[in-house]
């Protein structure tokens, strides 16, 4: 079952450098929430610091009931938070179905649900035991994304999961990314492309500066160019 | 999706590096002159290849997997070798030259000095490895530093004068096919290398804690996060590493009929450029390696005995000027 992600005074500290400087907000459970901002506001340390890889020098992470500030990694895994990073970092020198192998951590893996995700990145079937390295990059992002849900986890932390991909292969992870939510996932996603964070987000939260700048729904912000251009200097209607 | 029909370039078997001991041979046979000199030669090249290996793969795999430059790990192949020395002391007053006996002891030898070392690699990782992680410089003089104490703790034990280590009396002499001759303590230490090798095969692509280590040495911070404890996983590898060394040290030390504190130091030099040209981390290449390794440098020693020296030097430098990342590179991290 999915659980409500809040941050609460969060900082982070990399080397002398203070990058989160007191992030506040939540994640509602089984919704999308999209973490938009210009580069360098934070985004990807947020969602490095919820999962444990960079630790939070202050503030609070909740998952429900439980705290992660303070856990490493697979702590933070094991609670069931499932992390898709900006550079995918499948094992290139695994097979599709060795890499799927490992993230399935509770045993064999699911043919139900495996065929569920063969439904929307059917690349993965007919590449199963291909080294991963010898994928194209959407289907190393395929790969990655799988990894996250080859078993069920109450968060997904997605970062970037379009950048880089050609506009045919973004329109198939829409709906891959909408299908998982249908699975009553919470996700929290990074993402530039607004044409995506507008597709698949339920709220956005906006960052600059290593805060929280802006949260609300995802349909408002879209509508509204003024607040786009105030907050991103953007205009949505430009990504379409 | 629309990338699923995207053409996906094929697997490529890389099978040029593993061609090269051959290549060395076929190319070096005619200098040779004899063939049974030929045969001899590389039998025993391949005898010393195995134990090159056995010593070789376990820093690999850590140097892979766990960034450590640990240059001490030829302090646990003297420990190995002083281990085995115990051993047969303890076990001589049981007789020698029945063959079950014989085969016994030496196995009791080579799992002794894998437990010990085993161990020995425990404290070692805790106390000088794991606050260093990430920190060559700090690496290379802690761990120098650390085999510089295990060696001298090995002279204050057993004294400084080398200790005899013979094989048992049932893996003495030889066997002759032909005109062939070949030690048969050679032929056990290739075949056990060759297991060796096979069984890390085995354990790397058919097991859970294999898969995770060849993930690990691509990519520990996403091994953690898929729910993994990466520093148990480094322990558990440093150990073995540390095994492996052990029981490379008894195999070298039957091989060299002796046990001494520095014979770990002046093998590391080999082991490394083992371990270099393979592609560090790959036990297949640490393989290749090995045996290329341990041809040229036998092909040296007969047919330019002054350039032995530097063969193994020239051979690497050879290597990565055409395979930079050595043989088989893994991807990077």
């Amino acid at each position: 079952m999915s659980e409500t992600l809040s941050l609460d005074g969060v900082h982070t500290h990399i080397g002398r450098y203070h990058i989160l400087q007191g992030v506040d907000f939540d994640a509602p459970a089984g919704k999308t929430t999209m973490l938009l901002g210009r580069n360098g506001a934070g985004k990807t340390t947020t969602l490095r610091t919820i999962m444990g890889l960079w630790r939070a020098s202050r503030g609070a992470i909740r998952l429900g009931d439980k705290r992660l500030e303070a856990q490493r990694a697979s702590d933070v895994a094991r609670a069931g938070v499932a992390y898709v990073p900006e550079t995918m970092a499948i094992f290139s020198d695994l097979s599709v179905k060795e890499n799927l192998t490992l993230a399935a951590r509770l045993g064999p893996m699911d043919e139900v649900r495996l065929n569920w995700i063969f439904g929307f990145f059917p690349a993965l079937r007919k590449f199963w035991l291909s080294r991963a390295g010898s994928l194209s990059g959407g289907q190393k992002q395929m790969l990655s994304i799988a990894r996250a849900i080859v078993e069920p986890r109450d968060l997904l932390l997605i970062d970037e999961p379009t950048k880089g991909l050609a506009p045919t292969i973004i329109d198939g992870l829409i709906a891959c990314l909408k299908e998982i939510k249908q699975r009553d996932a919470t996700i929290l996603l990074v993402e530039q492309n607004f044409r995506v964070a507008r597709e698949v987000g339920d709220f956005v939260r906006v960052m600059d500066n290593g805060r929280i700048v802006h949260a609300g729904e995802m349909a408002a912000l879209a509508g509204d160019s003024a607040l786009q251009g105030r907050l991103l200097g953007l205009s949505l209607d430009s990504h379409q | 999706m629309s990338d699923v029909g995207a053409a996906l370039p094929k697997p490529r078997i890389d099978i040029l590096p593993a061609l090269t001991p051959l290549i060395v041979a076929a190319l070096v046979a005619p200098f040779i002159g004899s063939f049974s000199t030929f045969a001899t030669l590389t039998l025993a090249s391949l005898a010393m290849g195995a134990m090159l290996f056995t010593m070789a793969s376990g820093l690999t795999l850590a140097f892979g997997m766990m960034d450590v430059l640990n240059f001490g790990h030829g302090a646990f192949i003297a420990v190995g070798a002083f281990v085995a020395t115990v051993v047969y002391a303890l076990a001589a007053p049981l007789g020698q030259g029945s063959l079950a006996l014989d085969l016994g002891v030496f196995a009791l030898a080579l799992v002794a000095a894998a437990a010990v070392c085993g161990a020995l690699g425990f404290v070692y990782e805790r106390l000088l490895i794991a606050p260093v992680y990430g920190r060559h410089l700090e690496q290379i003089l802690i761990t120098i530093g650390g085999s510089i104490v295990i060696e001298q703790l090995l002279l204050a034990l057993f004294g400084t004068e080398p200790i005899a280590l013979s094989p048992p009396p049932a893996l003495q002499g030889s066997l002759t096919f032909g005109e062939v001759g070949v030690e048969k303590y050679r032929l056990v230490a290739l075949g056990l290398g060759l297991a060796l090798f096979v069984a890390q095969l085995v354990v790397l692509s058919r097991t859970r804690i294999g898969l995770l280590i060849r993930a690990g040495v691509e990519n520990r911070e996403m091994v953690e996060a898929l729910g993994y404890r990466i520093d148990r996983l480094f322990i558990g590898v440093f150990m073995a590493a540390s095994a492996l060394a052990g029981v490379g040290g008894v195999l070298w030390g039957l091989y060299q009929n002796q046990a001494r504190a520095g014979m770990g130091g002046e093998l590391l030099v080999l082991v490394f450029i083992v371990i270099i040209i393979g592609g560090l981390g790959s036990v297949t290449g640490c393989f290749v390696g090995a045996v290329l390794v341990a041809l040229i440098s036998n092909y040296a020693g007969f047919l330019a005995p002054k350039l032995a020296l530097v063969s193994n030097i020239l051979v690497m430098v050879a290597v990565l000027l055409w395979r930079p990342r050595g043989l088989y590179p893994l991807g990077a991290r």
